[in-house]
């Protein structure tokens, strides 16, 4: 679905030059899941794998009302069930729904080699274009939200495309459409952070004191985005708390990619240069001789 | 003029060498390729972004085997001694000045080349034990990422220490006249040895007189 959205691209891996973005003057589109309103009917999941035609296996049901146990190649979202107690004594059952956060600075771009496989167009959404996949997995080991998942049968990555194809003409996400509670709304990133506020100042009155938005800046803020009950506490439903690319990432995929290069690049460039200046180091004719002569052989040897 | 021949490698350590190198060759064009997006042309040579992929763990493991023959081969002459460090010290005169006379004199091999000995060594092992971690194919799906994630940047840093030994390995054997033809041919002339590993020549003819042919 590349082609739809092709000069729009505002940040392309492994790519040093501008990518075409000729048509970038779009605004930020965001996803606001509000998991207050969640009832965990799991539509969403089934319209994400009807509209991306995704067939995930059967799985088992292990006790709980999260299935699958974590997203795969084949299921893109998920959501997760979790029962906690934010204070003590007192019971919650969250539900989340679980996918890609679309990130402003995003890990697996960062972490891609392959020119072109992952891309940010300048709506937000941050989209892996299967075709120039290789297979390496750097994305996952990129993603500071664990969400990549690699398909073993073809060795690619697949994730939440945020469902680029229906927003490049207009449409909202399936899952948006598909929600009967209107917990998943979807516009410009602008009005949901709008809208993301007076949701969570309606819960503050209702006694979620701690509610708030989940748009975390360590990624330059995200493209979904959550109503949370209970922000001050994101890892109640698995949710890191100031997620950022690993610093690993950003030294693996930052300064030394150059500066490795030009090291070793000017350590050939040290030999070549050492040579035409001080020429070889070579044995003279007497030093042959003698050498000969020390062995009591004369140059009886092999013939050079 | 004839000059006298010294065997300095046999037929099987010679195969031995350029196998590895064979092998380095490919890891590190792949691997070069994965590292710089620069580079990534360089897939083409291996048969695409794909096959890089794919090749590059095995050519890896590849060469770290063939790399263990070689080891064991050529440890017991690369153990360290004071020589070699007398030698180490003395090494950037003989880089301003090409002046093999003034060196310490040394056995089989010298400070510098012992050193890339073990560099070689010391990088292949770093480079086989984070490379596994992060094969995605095999073992990266039941490594903890934060383990993958260190892995990834040592076993960059490895390959840098590596190909910088390499450059350094391949330029002296270039800049040191009559040494690449001991990796061809098998053989050094008596004048080279004489003047680069006066130890080791000596041992050399010792031997020669006790045993008429060398080759």
């Amino acid at each position: 679905m590349s082609s739809l959205q092709t000069q729009d691209v505002v940040a392309r891996s492994a790519t040093t030059t501008p990518p075409p973005q000729a048509r970038s003057h779009v605004p930020e589109v965001a996803k606001l899941i509000d998991v207050s309103k969640c009832i965990g009917c799991k539509a969403c999941q089934v319209a994400c794998m009807e509209w991306n035609d995704l067939r995930d296996e059967v799985g088992t049901n292990v006790g709980v009302y999260t299935n699958p146990m974590d997203l795969t190649a084949q299921s893109w979202t998920l959501m997760r069930f979790y029962e906690v107690e934010p204070e003590p004594n007192h019971l919650e059952w969250l539900i989340r729904k679980d996918g890609c956060m679309h990130c402003a600075d995003p890990g697996c771009l960062k972490a891609c080699p392959s020119p072109g496989a992952i891309v940010k167009y300048a709506n937000g959404i941050v989209d892996f274009i299967s075709e120039h996949c290789i297979g390496c997995g750097y994305c996952i080991k990129g993603c500071p939200f664990d969400i990549p998942r690699m398909n073993p049968v073809d060795n690619k990555v697949y994730k939440c495309t945020l469902c680029s194809d229906r927003v490049g003409v207009g449409l909202e996400p399936s899952c948006v459409k598909a929600c009967p509670t209107g917990a998943i709304t979807f516009g410009p990133k602008d009005d949901m952070v709008t809208y993301a506020e007076q949701r969570a100042a309606d819960l503050k009155e209702r006694g979620y004191k701690n509610a708030g938005l989940y748009n975390p800046a360590g990624v330059g803020g995200t493209h979904v985005m959550y109503v949370l009950k209970h922000s001050d506490q994101p890892a109640l439903t698995g949710l890191p708390a100031n997620p950022s690319i690993s610093p690993w990432v950003s030294l693996w995929k930052g300064v030394s990619k150059p500066v490795g290069l030009a090291v070793m690049a000017g350590a050939a460039f040290a030999g070549w240069f050492h040579y035409l200046r001080k020429g070889p180091l070579e044995v003279s004719d007497e030093d042959e001789e003698a050498a000969a002569a020390e062995a009591g052989q004369g140059t009886q040897g092999e013939p050079r | 003029m004839k000059k006298l021949q010294l065997q300095r490698y046999s037929a099987g350590q010679r195969s031995n060498h350029w196998a590895v190198v064979t092998c380095f060759v490919l890891a590190a064009v792949s691997g070069f390729a994965l590292f710089h997006p620069a580079l990534f042309w360089l897939t083409a040579l291996v048969g695409g972004p794909q096959w890089a992929r794919i090749l590059h763990p095995y050519l890896g493991i590849a060469m770290f085997v063939l790399f263990l023959g070689m080891f064991f081969m050529f440890v017991g002459a690369n153990v360290w001694c004071k020589e070699d460090s007398a030698w180490l010290s003395s090494a950037s005169k003989l880089i301003s000045e090409g002046n093999a006379a003034q060196m310490p004199p040394i056995g089989k091999y010298n400070g510098g080349q012992k050193l890339v000995f073990w560099l070689f060594a010391l990088c292949l092992i770093v480079l086989l034990a984070t490379g596994l971690l992060f094969w995605q194919a095999w073992f990266a799906p039941s490594v903890p990422i934060w383990l993958q994630r260190i892995a990834v940047v040592l076993h960059a840093l490895a390959a840098f220490g590596l190909i910088l030994t390499v450059i350094v390995h391949a330029y002296a054997a270039i800049w040191v006249k009559g040494t690449v033809q001991a990796m061809t041919r098998g053989t050094v002339s008596a004048g080279w040895a004489r003047h680069h590993h006066p130890l080791w020549y000596r041992e050399q003819i010792q031997g020669r007189s006790a045993k008429a042919q060398p080759k």
